[in-house]
Formats: C-alpha cells, structure tokens, sequence
C-alpha cells in the first residue's frame, strides 16, 4: 500500500508538472538540443548560437514584430526516443518550428509534425528528399542538403584536378547510421558520371574506435578521403588520419565534420584539413558586436560565451536567423502578430535573404542568397570549402560558394520523395 | 488488516490453483486492469502516450522477456538489443510484404521469427555458463546490429538505411503512422502485454517454468533429477526472444515509427533492460514491469520536474537526472538488493500482520 500511495503521489506530480499553461502572445521555437552524451560539444555550440540569436532579438528589436519569442529547451543527448519525448512535450505550447540537429530525430517526427502540422527545418542535415515541397510538406531543409554537399565536394575535387577524375581513386568514411549513409547514392550517380572509384568505409556509433578502417585506408591508399562524421569520430578520424600520414588537404568533411572542435585535439597534423560550410566562418560580422553588447555583456548568453564565432555557433546562430526571418515573413504574409504551424510554413515557403537583407542583419556576404519556393524546400544548394589553419587556429574559407550538380541531384530527390509519397499515400500538392 | 488471506477459502482444486489465489491480489490487479482498459483510454494525450505510456509498455514487455531467461532459467543474457531488432525488422518485412495482414498478427509472427533466431543464438548455453555465455550473447548483439546495417534487404534498399512503418489500419483505425490516435496505440500495446504477462506468470507456473527454475538453481542436480537442460534452456531462449522480438516490434511500429538499428537497439538498450530486471527483481513477473516503470518513467518525472517545474537549465537538468537515477538505483539495491518486487513482497508481509506484528 505504502509504495502505492507514492506511486500515486508521484504520478500526481507527474500530471501537474506537464499540465502547463499554453503559451500566450509569445512565438515559441523550441529547442530540441543536447549539451550531454557523446555529441555533447558540438550540440552545446550550435543551441549556444541558436540561444544566442533569439535572445539579441528579444532584447535588441524586442522580438519580432513586437513579439517577444520564447525558445523552451529539451535535452534529446542525440537519442531518438527522447527527441521524441521533447517534440510531445512542447508542441502544445504553440510550437512554430522544429530544428532538431539529429537526422535520426528528423527522421522520426517527419510524419509527426506533418501530421500536426508544425513545420521543422532540418538545415543541412535530415532527410535530403524533404527539398521536394511538393511531396514534404511540413519540412524544409535549406540552404543546402547532404547530396548538395557530397556534390560540392566533388565538383571542388574536380576543380584541383583541372575537371578530371578519371581512375582516381575517393574513400567515404562515415557514420554509419542514417545521417552517414544519405550521401551514397549520390556519390555513386557521380562516380559514373566523372569515372572515379568510390569505397565506402562505415565506422560504428559513436566512432572512437577507427584503427581498422584507417589500416583499410592506408593499405588502399585512395587519392581522397571523404568523410561524413559526427562528434567523436570526427576527431579520432583526424588524428587517425594523422598518424598514416594521410595528405590532411586530400582530406575533406562534410560541413558537420567541419568544426573547432574536431581539429583542435589533431593539433598541428590537423593543418590544411578541408571541410564544406554553407555558411561563413568567423566573428569578422557585425552582429558578433550586437551579440557582445546586448548578450554577452548583459549577461544572457546561453553558455559561458566562449564558443561565439565558432563553426557551429555561427549555424546555429544562421539557424536561428533563418526562423526568425520566415517568421518575420509570416507576419507580413498573414498580417498577424502571433502564428501558427500553418503560417508559420508559408512563412519559410516565401523566405528570400538576399545581399541586402544579410548586410541590414549584420551579416553581410555571411551565405549565399536564400530563395524559398512551395515545390523547392532545398533552397539554393550552395557550399563552400573551407580549410583549417593550425598555426592561427582558424578556420578559412578557400573557395566561392560552388553550386552544386542539379542534374544530378535532383533526378534523385524526384526520385525518393516518389517512392516516400507511394510509401505513405500522399498525392503531391499543387504548386503554383 | 488490510492484506490479509484468513476467510479466503478454497473449495476446489480449481479455485486453488487459479492464477491469483489470494482474493484481495486478484481484486488488485482485475481493478488495475479496470482502469488501464476503461479509463486511461479516455484521458490518454499524445504526451502521455509517446512518452510514459508506450515506452513503459514497450520496455515491460522486453524486461519480461528476460526476466523469463536470465531471472527463472539463469541465463545471462546481452543480446537483447539484438533480438529486439531481429522483431523490429521483421515486423518491417511482413508490414511490407502482407499489407492486408492484421497488426496482431504481424507482433507475434515477428516474435516467433526473433524465438527462432533465439533458439539459434541460445546453442551455445549449451556448453558455456554465467559470465562466459553474457559474452557469447554480446556477440549476437553486435551481429544482429551489424547485419541489419549491413544487407539492404532488410531495410528495402532504403537510402538511408532506416526503415519507416506504413500506416496499418485496425477496423479501420490507423494504428501505426503519425495519425494514429493514442488511445488505439495504447490499447493495442496493453493487451499485448496483459495477454502475455498473463501467459507468462502460468508458464512460471507450469512444468516448464519449473525445468526453468531447477536449471537456473543448480543444473547438474536438475540433469539427475530428469529436467532435460537442451529443451529447458532452449525453450528458456525461443519464449524469452518470443518477448523481446514482441517488444522490438512493438517498439518501432507502435512506438517510433522509423528505425535504424545503431541508435534504437544498440548495446545500450541490452544493458537497458538487463538493469530493468536486475532492479525490478531476478525471477518475479511484478519485478519486470516496476523495473521497467523505474527506468523508463523515472527519468520523465525527473526531468519534468527539474525543467518544467524548477525551471532547471535543460542540460543541467540532463546530468543531474543521470547522478539521482544511478544513486537511486544504488539506494535500492542496497536496501533490497533482490529489487523492487521484493520490497513489495516484505511490504506485503508486513501488512499481512499490521497492526499487531508480535
């Protein structure tokens, strides 16, 4: 009996706490991040610039149109069972947009959200199909996605080698799960087109354990590595790579393979290593000086202000601008001050960040124009290469943003959000 | 006074051998099912569902799978990741395959498939013992794991590798698929769970529960006195992956909707639901769902607690969930270090004499 009543009075705790009140004149954007487990540091940078963002709105502009924009945080730790735990928990509080920073998460609400209809933006990560607006909905995944990425890698391969990757011999490492899978079919598509080799080398969750496939590396000795990783196996791959003494500029990550904190612990044998962005990196713009004025120094900052600048801080500030922009557009749209999913969703369908709106918001030339349409949710698919310096300990970038192969491309996301549509018995909508 | 067993006569052998022989248990758990059948149904929300509900009925159903193995046969056991993937993935192939075959159906085809692939990994028990077959066990884990990456079949050449349950009807209401509604879901999985937790606490009961337990206690002794140890622990792994196949398919098409084999059903969740068992109590039917309970819910209460009602900082909120929930874990195992359902067997005790226990 005793361990009954405490089970009911637990229980009745439980129904108290989550019985909160919905939210009142306030956008919600709830924040699905995590800042423990395995990917722990890379999640803490990007909710750090997300946090960050939304917060000099609040205090600068006082919110969006007038409207202050609450963002609740959840911890997920990367695990799929309690993102899905954090999406139930906050999308009865008005939740206008999703950005959970895990493909599997993405993976997991994309026929939720749909169903409640609350658009989620899985920005440069997810399910690479969801660019088809027609068939996704509710998803978007602009500026750019995985096949873009694992294009713009190649084609900036194909730039070194004056346009010719005949006989060359390119090795995927990745994470194998979901998110390191996603750029396979699109590198064999383009290995037939330009005529290189392709092997494909999984690593195990969470990827601290690489000796093998690097032994597999050295013994085939490929002309470049590519690299899908994620957390701590970007790091081991590096300093793996390191130790064969694998040419560090012949080796080149995806833009979530790409950070600080993947480099730093290689030290110097990390020099000259490549990864794509699809944004800029640095705190040479003018909204860092907002960011240290109106947050950092007030006090406010998400975390101890330290990652500011960061490559992952910056995407989740661009993360974070991107929602408040189709948020702004929103309002515009509906003349309406609060939003729902629905508005909310045509709000980022008729997103366009051009130069001029990236100078007025301290960010001039930080991204390439952004163009959102109903049936193209993938925005423009542009990235950029960027290299690490080791002596500064800065990231550079050494190209232009490149576009990426659209024959390619896009004959295969027609392709999968067909087979996605048949699958779950959706009739494309119109477009107009 | 309120416990008690005096004036709860039997007169026939069949009232003597019920499942519950104690009147005021048998009231207990038909007022338990009472309310799980007919009322939670009815006040059930998606948060409820997704996040308490599913999770703990999902979870119950595979700590009861081991509790059959490694609590009534002794057979440690790390591949229950594993075998909830083989349920998971063949639930997938026969939703796939056989769009017109009932949902029911599909779990316990799923689950027979898993007892069979049990069966198979359970050879080895044969020979190897304690902790020696826990490493002839992780082995399945990491092979099961590795082959649902590894061969596209399983996951129809899906480019991603993940696999996404098709929306199933039952009478004509979605039951898998983000329009499902929670009260469906919900009642699907509970009778799934009562129906086997029902069959289970009479296998314990049986003759074959018995050939488990005199195994488990000493198999040599169990050999001379006639218990066959090839089918007693045979049996032991096909009915114990019978369950968790159950619980893995129930988990990815009730209760996620998409999976992929590293993150939903890797070496974590084996060790998952071996601590399940070990803190709900080693060969106690009750003790798989209060561990189960413990695990999956104390972690939500907690969180709720901290974020939503203290208004705690999410990722702070996150570590000192992890320190309370292993120092709980410790607590109880020392105060009662044969779990959870032994605290209520000594509550149960007490009760029996309260308010006069001398």
């Amino acid at each position: 009996m005793k361990l009954k009543k405490i089970g009911l009075a637990l229980l009745a705790a439980g129904v108290l706490v989550t019985a909160m009140p919905a939210a009142m004149a306030e956008l919600t954007f709830p924040m699905l991040s995590y800042r423990t487990g395995p990917y722990g540091p890379n999640g803490t940078e990007f909710a750090d610039g997300y946090a960050d963002y939304l917060t000099l709105v609040n205090e600068r502009d006082g919110g969006v149109g007038g409207v202050k924009i609450k963002a609740p945080e959840c911890e997920t730790a990367y695990n799929t069972e309690k993102g899905v735990e954090c999406y139930e928990s906050t999308k009865g509080q008005g939740s206008l947009i999703y950005q959970p920073l895990s493909t599997g998460i993405t993976y997991q609400l994309i026929p939720k959200v749909t169903s409640d209809k609350i658009p989620m933006h899985s920005m440069g990560y997810g399910r690479t199909s969801a660019a088809d607006g027609k068939v996704f909905e509710y998803i978007f995944n602009y500026p750019a996605n995985y096949w873009d990425g694992a294009s713009v890698i190649i084609k900036h391969l194909l730039d070194e080698n004056k346009g010719d990757l005949k006989g060359k011999k390119i090795a995927l490492i990745y994470h194998n799960s979901a998110y390191g899978k996603e750029p396979i079919r699109t590198l064999e598509e383009l290995s037939k087109k330009h005529g290189y080799t392709l092997k494909t080398i999984p690593v195990e969750h969470p990827g601290q354990e690489q000796k093998s496939q690097w032994l597999e590396i050295r013994r085939d000795n490929p002309d470049y590595v590519v690299m899908w990783g994620w957390g701590v196996m970007n790091q081991v791959a590096i300093k793996e790579a390191g130790n064969i003494n694998f040419p560090m500029d012949k080796f080149i990550g995806i833009w979530w393979a790409g950070s600080e904190n993947d480099v730093r612990p290689a030290g110097e044998a990390a020099n000259g290593y490549k990864a794509a962005t699809f944004h800029g990196v640095g705190s040479d713009y003018p909204v860092f000086k907002d960011i240290q004025k109106y947050v950092k120094d007030a006090g406010k900052a998400a975390g101890d202000g330290k990652n500011i600048g960061t490559v992952l801080y910056n995407r989740g500030l661009y993360a974070a601008m991107l929602a408040v922009e189709a948020a702004a557009t929103a309002q515009k749209m509906h003349n309406t001050k609060e939003l729902t999913g629905a508005q909310m969703r045509d709000g980022m369908e008729n997103l366009k960040v051009d130069k001029a709106r990236l100078e007025a918001l301290g960010l001039p030339n930080f991204a390439p124009e952004i163009n959102v349409s109903c049936a193209n949710h993938g925005g423009p698919g542009l990235a950029a290469i960027q290299q690490w310096d080791a002596k500064e300990g800065k990231w550079k970038l050494i190209t232009d943003f490149i576009a990426s192969d659209r024959e390619v491309i896009d004959p295969l996301i027609a392709e999968d959000a067909a087979a996605f549509a048949k699958e779950n018995n959706i009739t494309p909508r119109e477009c107009k | 006074m309120f416990y008690r067993e005096a004036g709860d006569f039997k007169t026939s052998y069949a009232a003597d051998q019920q499942t519950f022989p104690i009147r005021l248990d048998r009231h207990m758990v038909w007022g338990i099912l009472a309310i799980a059948f007919f009322v939670v149904p009815f006040f059930i929300n998606d948060y409820w569902e997704k996040s308490v509900l599913l999770p703990f009925l999902v979870w119950a159903m595979a700590a009861l799978g081991l509790n059959i193995l490694t609590g009534f046969c002794g057979q440690v056991s790390l591949g229950s990741g594993g075998f909830m993937a083989v349920g998971a993935y063949a639930c997938y192939k026969l939703m796939v395959a056989f769009p017109w075959m009932n949902m029911f159906i599909v779990v316990i085809l799923a689950g027979l498939i898993t007892a069979i692939v049990g069966v198979i990994f359970g050879l080895p028990s044969l020979r190897i013992k304690g902790f020696y077959l826990a490493v002839a066990t992780l082995a399945s884990q990491f092979f099961l794991v590795w082959l649902f990456n590894k061969v596209p079949w399983f996951y129809n050449n899906s480019a991603s590798g993940m696999i996404v349950a098709p929306e199933r009807t039952f009478f004509g209401i979605p039951l898998t698929g983000a329009n499902s509604p929670s009260w469906m879901t919900y009642l699907f999985c509970l009778t799934l769970v009562v129906v086997f937790a029902f069959i289970a606490h009479n296998l314990i009961r049986g003759r074959i529960g018995r050939s488990w337990m005199a195994i488990r206690d000493m198999d040599i002794a169990a050999e001379i006195i006639g218990v066959p140890p090839l089918k007693a622990k045979l049996s032991a792994f096909a009915i114990s992956s019978f369950y968790i196949g159950m619980s893995g398919a129930m988990m990815f098409a009730i209760y996620l909707g998409t999976a992929e084999p590293t993150e939903a059903f890797g070496i974590s969740k084996s060790f998952l639901v071996l601590f399940m068992i070990i803190i709900g109590g080693l060969g106690s039917i009750l003790g798989s769902f209060l561990g189960a309970a413990f695990l999956t819910l104390m972690p939500v209460l907690l969180k709720n607690v901290m974020v939503n009602g203290l208004g705690w900082p999410a990722d702070l909120a996150a570590h000192i969930e992890l320190l309370l929930i292993g120092a709980l874990i410790m607590f109880f195992l020392i105060v009662e270090p044969h779990g959870l359902a032994q605290l209520w067997r000594v509550t149960k005790e007490k009760l029996r004499l309260w308010p006069f226990p001398h």
